[in-house]
């Protein structure tokens, strides 16, 4: 019996300079204004596909509740619409920049201190809580405060301060998560 | 002119195929810059590495200075690009609770995705949290529906709430943003690298990024000394296609038409009446609301205007046509939708829908253009059968003075159009109701 070679891991590009992310990010954004007369986003696509899975299981849910709806009641296909394709591109270019960058691994990221499995409780908590305050203020980060910013609306602004205050305001009290 | 009306394309492949390629290249430029680490995420809130500020911030004022720039050149209609609707306390409180979610979770929803995508279990959680958050809103939001639809600004921009010009805010921010970077960087020395403070350079040293700062600031500069587009340059855009459709009169409905528009309970009809306080005091449409040809400039006045529903169909009358058609002209130039001339205006609706004759009579001669036909004896403003006839006649005509004799109030008229009138000469229908092409976001 040979030896097992080692497999190879190779490490990870760094990540680009942030101003330069920024300043793609930026270019990309203007792109979707110049030729769609939109902004970025991906919360509200992940409303319609909810609502998708929901009219799977119980299309009378769907009808019945009028924010739902909205979204998929009665010949209404929740998925027609184009930011569940940028949800799906948004999802391709990470993936394809990932690969590209030797950052496409099964692994979990999480601070020092927590657990592998602690840091999916509070993974999937985060996001419960992310998803619900997304859709009261219509949009997430990138839909209301980056793509509202942009255009200079007022909300997005008031928005983009309360985001960080309430990150702020917390962070102290869970530091052992991240430190 | 961008953006390009999509409408079109809307259920074809190349439709889905733009959005599409959009989100390629945010999901890459996500990952590229590091969003796909929750923990370069988290970092933020211990200000050890601000890489969430610094790219959030470039990308809003790189894009904010491009919109603002193609918009000074003409290249963008400004007006047609979906500005997110101010929510004010919704917002602010949905903030706050991402804030919390975003320090729990270590996403936001979008950079989620992108850890999800390179097989972060912690992104594939957190997204499985996203879509139960997001279905826990749809099933609860009818509980506080008047908190959710509250503090409802419209389209609200900084430049409307300062009064001043978009190319001066760009460049307040720009140099907000710069002086944000500034602190981000010191704060990274600080508390990332654990440098004493005295060792922290204060001021950035001259190169690439310096430079790319003043590249940006000058940008800015240009969009505020360029200015955005005035309703006249505006109106240069739409000319060519609206004179036609003023020549072919396409849009000069018929008052027929009008009062049948107003008796379609599934429409708003708002007539906007741009005669002279006097005029309209002795004679005007019931509901018409007075406006002059300022107000048809004021952005304020024309927000709420474009804010109305898709439902609203705006008619433009004075005495003749004349002042219509230059009101309709500077509403139409800011891109106001459902807009039409009365034809004849308020003295071929009177020779249509003639009042009393001891309430008015029509002139030998006109005073002038666009002057009133009509001799008022009083001034009657809405309250006249002629200012309503797709209304029963609930109230008498003024009587004269000396004819003690009330008018017969028109019970016989029955229901049906234009109570007490003859019936309409046939007319050819005008209005088409055209729905607004700037829709929701991606995000809204």
């Amino acid at each position: 019996m040979g030896e097992l070679a080692a497999p190879r891991v190779r490490a990870p590009r760094p990540y680009v300079n942030p101003y330069l992310g920024g300043a793609l990010l930026g270019v990309v954004l203007f792109l979707s204004f110049f030729i769609t007369g939109n902004g970025l986003g991906a919360s509200a696509a992940v409303n319609h596909v909810e609502v998708a899975l929901l009219k799977l299981v119980s299309p009378d849910h769907v009808d019945r509740v009028a924010y739902l709806s909205e979204i998929g009641g009665g010949s209404r296909g929740p998925l027609d619409h184009p930011g569940v394709f940028m949800l799906l591109g948004t999802f391709l270019g990470g993936m394809l920049s990932g690969l590209a960058n030797r950052r496409f691994r099964l692994e979990t990221r999480r601070g020092p201190q927590v657990s592998v499995r602690m840091r999916w409780v509070f993974a999937l908590l985060g996001g419960l809580i992310m998803g619900y305050g997304a859709r009261l203020a219509r949009g997430c980060t990138s839909g209301q405060a980056l793509s509202g910013g942009a255009v200079l609306s007022v909300g997005s602004f008031a928005f983009m301060f309360a985001v960080f205050g309430g990150g702020y305001a917390l962070a102290w009290f869970v530091r052992r998560l991240w430190n | 002119m961008a953006p390009f009306d999509l409408t079109p394309l809307a259920h074809t492949l190349a439709y889905d195929l733009i959005f599409l390629a959009i989100g390629l290249g945010f999901g890459a430029v996500l990952e590229l810059s590091g969003f796909g680490d929750s923990r370069k995420l988290a970092a933020q809130f211990y200000l050890r590495d601000m890489t969430v500020l610094k790219v959030m911030f470039t990308a809003i004022v790189v894009a904010a200075v491009l919109v603002f720039l193609a918009s000074a050149f003409e290249l963008l209609d400004f007006g047609k690009v979906w500005v997110n609707p101010t929510f004010l306390a919704p917002g602010i409180v949905g903030g706050l609770i991402m804030g919390v979610g975003f320090i729990v979770g270590g996403f936001c929803p979008g950079t989620s995705l992108v850890a999800a995508s390179t097989l972060k279990i912690d992104g594939i959680f957190f997204v499985l949290g996203v879509v139960a958050g997001v279905g826990l809103f749809g099933e609860s939001v009818a509980s506080f529906e008047g908190f959710f639809q509250s503090t409802a600004m419209g389209r609200f921009t900084i430049p409307d709430w300062l009064g001043l010009p978009y190319g001066v805010v760009v460049v307040g921010l720009v140099a907000m943003a710069l002086l944000m970077f500034w602190g981000a960087e010191l704060a990274e020395a600080y508390f990332g690298d654990r440098t004493a403070w005295k060792d922290i350079p204060l001021w950035p040293k001259p190169g690439r990024k310096t430079a790319a700062a003043a590249v940006l600031l000058g940008l800015a500069v240009v969009v505020a000394l360029q200015g955005q587009p005035s309703v006249d340059d505006r109106w240069t855009w739409v000319a060519e296609t609206a004179e036609a459709q003023l020549q072919k009169r396409e849009i000069q409905a018929d008052p027929a038409e009008l009062v049948a528009l107003r008796q379609d309970v599934t429409l708003r009809v708002e007539v906007l009446d741009v005669r002279d306080e006097a005029d309209f005091n002795r004679f005007h449409l019931s509901g018409a609301r007075r406006i002059t040809r300022d107000d048809a400039r004021n952005p304020a006045f024309v927000r709420e205007l474009a804010a109305a529903p898709d439902n609203t169909i705006v008619f433009v009358t004075s005495n003749g046509e004349a002042d219509a058609t230059r009101v309709w002209r500077t509403l139409k130039a800011q891109g106001v939708l459902n807009l039409y001339v009365l034809a004849g205006g308020i003295n071929g609706w009177l020779d249509r829908y003639p009042p009393g004759p001891c309430v008015a009579r029509k002139a030998r001669a006109p005073a002038g253009k666009d002057a009133l036909a009509w001799d008022f004896a009083v001034a009657v403003g809405d309250r006249s059968p002629s200012a309503h006839p797709e209304l029963p006649r609930l109230e008498p005509e003024p009587t004269c003075a000396d004819d003690r004799a009330p008018q017969a109030v028109g019970q016989a008229a029955g229901h049906g159009l234009a109570h007490g009138h003859p019936a309409p000469p046939p007319y050819v229908k005008r209005v088409k109701l055209q729905k607004k092409t700037v829709t929701k976001g991606g995000c809204g």
